[in-house]
């Protein structure tokens, strides 16, 4: 993954946050890293409503999200950037503690590029972050610029 | 990714399909890893048409999936994916020597989960592959009804 591309994340649990972002560094990812504490955080960034920072005009953008979370969750944020022209590029990884079949499936059909289930256990939760770093570091890894 | 799910490999170059297969393997996926030499064959495999192998109901499939192929290349086996209601939800990942951002972008614009440029050196490309493997082992991949 390009180095200008900010890694961003809708998470409530500032806890998850932290490993999240501490194991992500562990392997190596440099990107930038942008939280957002619930949903309507992160759309008003992405779709410049309220008086929040906006995004870039031009710039690249891969979205770890969260599903349940105050105010907007993560169904309604997926759902708004899937139906938006330009958005709908970004790749889109849920990262959830939600294990239900039928929620993996009505994710995907979202347009969802993976789902994730955080484990309960410790350990493998940061295994799993630390994989997941692995992958977005990959040099060949390709993340599209978002105009507006 | 559960143990019931089946990795496609849609790859015309024998050799490389091999290598992919075993680096797979090596990174701890256990998973069954089917072969396609071309574009018609992985549709005809999703679509349960033709006489060769065909994709069974309720399973969970992902797809690798290279864009130079004879006969059907891989943009177009994306397209028919995205565009039909029930095979949409599969995870589709290009990996592909094209390394051309109008095709990135093509792609993206399509719905595939992610673009990954395969690198050119042989401990390069195993390399990528074996991140590719540990991080498909912690995502949680859609399971396909049976009909069209």
């Amino acid at each position: 993954m390009n180095k200008n591309t900010v890694i961003l994340i809708a998470e409530d649990d500032m806890g998850h946050v932290e490993l999240v972002k501490r194991n992500l560094w562990r392997s190596c990812v440099e990107n930038h890293i942008l939280q957002f504490k619930n949903g309507q955080e992160i759309i008003d960034f992405l779709f410049g409503e309220g008086n929040k920072a906006k995004h870039k005009k031009s710039d690249s953008y891969i979205l770890l999200l969260d599903i349940r979370m105050p105010k907007v969750d993560g169904q309604q944020v997926l759902r708004k950037i899937k139906q938006d022209s330009k958005l709908r590029k970004m790749p889109v990884i849920i990262l959830t503690t939600t294990a239900d079949l039928s929620e993996i499936e009505r994710y995907y059909q979202m347009g969802c590029s993976f789902y994730m289930i955080k484990p309960a256990d410790y350990s493998k939760f940061m295994e799993a972050v630390e994989n997941l770093g692995t992958f977005l570091s990959l040099k060949g890894l390709r993340i599209p610029v978002i105009t507006r | 990714m559960n143990k019931e799910g089946v990795i496609l490999i849609a790859e015309d170059d024998e050799g490389h399909f091999e290598l992919i297969k075993r680096t797979l393997q090596r990174a701890g996926v256990c998973n069954e890893i089917l072969r396609f030499a071309d574009g018609q064959e992985t549709l005809d495999f999703l679509f349960i048409k033709g006489d060769g192998l065909k994709r069974e109901p309720n399973r969970e499939y992902l797809l690798l999936l290279d864009i130079r192929m004879p006969k059907i290349d891989g943009i177009e086996v994306l397209e028919k994916i995205k565009q039909d209601p029930n095979l949409k939800k599969i995870p589709v990942v290009m990996l592909t020597t094209t390394d051309d951002p109008v095709t990135i972008e093509r792609c993206h614009d399509l719905g595939c989960s992610v673009y990954i440029v395969k690198p050119v050196e042989y401990e390069d490309f195993t390399d990528a592959v074996h991140k590719i493997g540990l991080f498909l082992s912690v995502v949680e991949i859609p399971q396909v009804s049976g009909f069209k």
